[in-house]
């Protein structure tokens, strides 16, 4: 028996490291290339991917990641201690964005324009809003709205609910 | 593999309907297909993606991604998607006669 495609995906994403934000914008891009309605809902520190100050600083973890691997993926485990030394997170950052750039991924302000040029709709979780005090000029102008939780499923309605 | 008859030249297509033989397309072939694919018309910013798409083929063995495509050709991404309904990068490929795009972006 053929499955039923699925037609629509809405998105959370919770995390505000590179690896947080990065798999729910590429499934999201991924979902409007294949003809699929998107939604991504930004909430915790996920919500940094869209503030318009911040949004170009999401980092790689190199402390707290113990798959983390130097100097490349196949290398040596990275000992948290020297994870922890200035600026290694900046320089992990900066090789991992090479080899995305390689790849056609872009920075995650050009990434989140494409996704919503491409008419995928990007959300704001209101709790976290309010928990960190934001309104509407700390976010990137495709933020189309601020959602409650309640918005959010009502929106999701006969799609498929994706957390990251 | 199949092939199909159009415009009394046969033209072989892979199980997902891309063309596998990429030197059988010509701009008139490119209307048939579309027609197919649910697009009556061809415009001159239709075919600028096309061609855009298929010079990358030759060039490199594979489509190009949708951001190298808006950056390159000039069609921006909204365009993009409005010009080839639903999928833009599998439906153009489709059109422009090329294998079905691979990657991620």
């Amino acid at each position: 028996m053929k499955s039923e495609p699925i037609k629509k995906v809405s998105i959370v994403v919770s995390k505000g490291s590179l690896d947080g934000i990065y798999p729910g914008l590429i499934m999201a891009n991924g979902a409007r290339m294949e003809g699929m309605e998107a939604n991504l809902f930004f909430t915790f520190f996920g919500l940094y991917g869209i503030l318009k100050k911040y949004q170009d600083k999401i980092r790689i973890a190199t402390v707290g990641n113990p798959a983390m691997r130097v100097p490349d993926a196949k290398g040596f485990p990275l000992p948290t201690l020297l994870g922890a030394l200035p600026g290694m997170s900046a320089f992990a950052t900066s090789m991992m964005m090479k080899e995305m750039d390689k790849l056609d991924i872009p920075p995650v302000g050009e990434f989140i324009e494409m996704i919503s040029d491409a008419g995928g709709k990007i959300y704001a979780c209101k709790a976290t809003v309010d928990m960190f005090h934001l309104s509407q000029e700390d976010f990137v102008p495709q933020m189309d709205k601020v959602l409650t939780v309640g918005d959010f499923y009502e929106l999701s309605a006969g799609g498929e609910i994706i957390f990251t | 593999m199949s092939t199909q008859t159009i415009l009394d030249q046969e033209i072989s297509f892979d199980d997902e309907g891309f063309m596998t033989d990429h030197t059988q397309w010509s701009p008139e072939l490119a209307a048939e297909l579309a027609k197919a694919n649910g697009l009556e018309e061809l415009t001159d910013r239709h075919f600028l993606v096309i061609d855009f798409m298929r010079k990358t083929f030759i060039e490199t063995g594979s489509g190009p991604t949708i951001r190298r495509l808006t950056k390159q050709s000039g069609v921006p991404t909204k365009e993009l998607y409005a010009l080839f309904p639903g999928a833009p990068a599998k439906k153009a490929a489709l059109i422009a006669g090329i294998k079905k795009p691979v990657g991620c972006i």
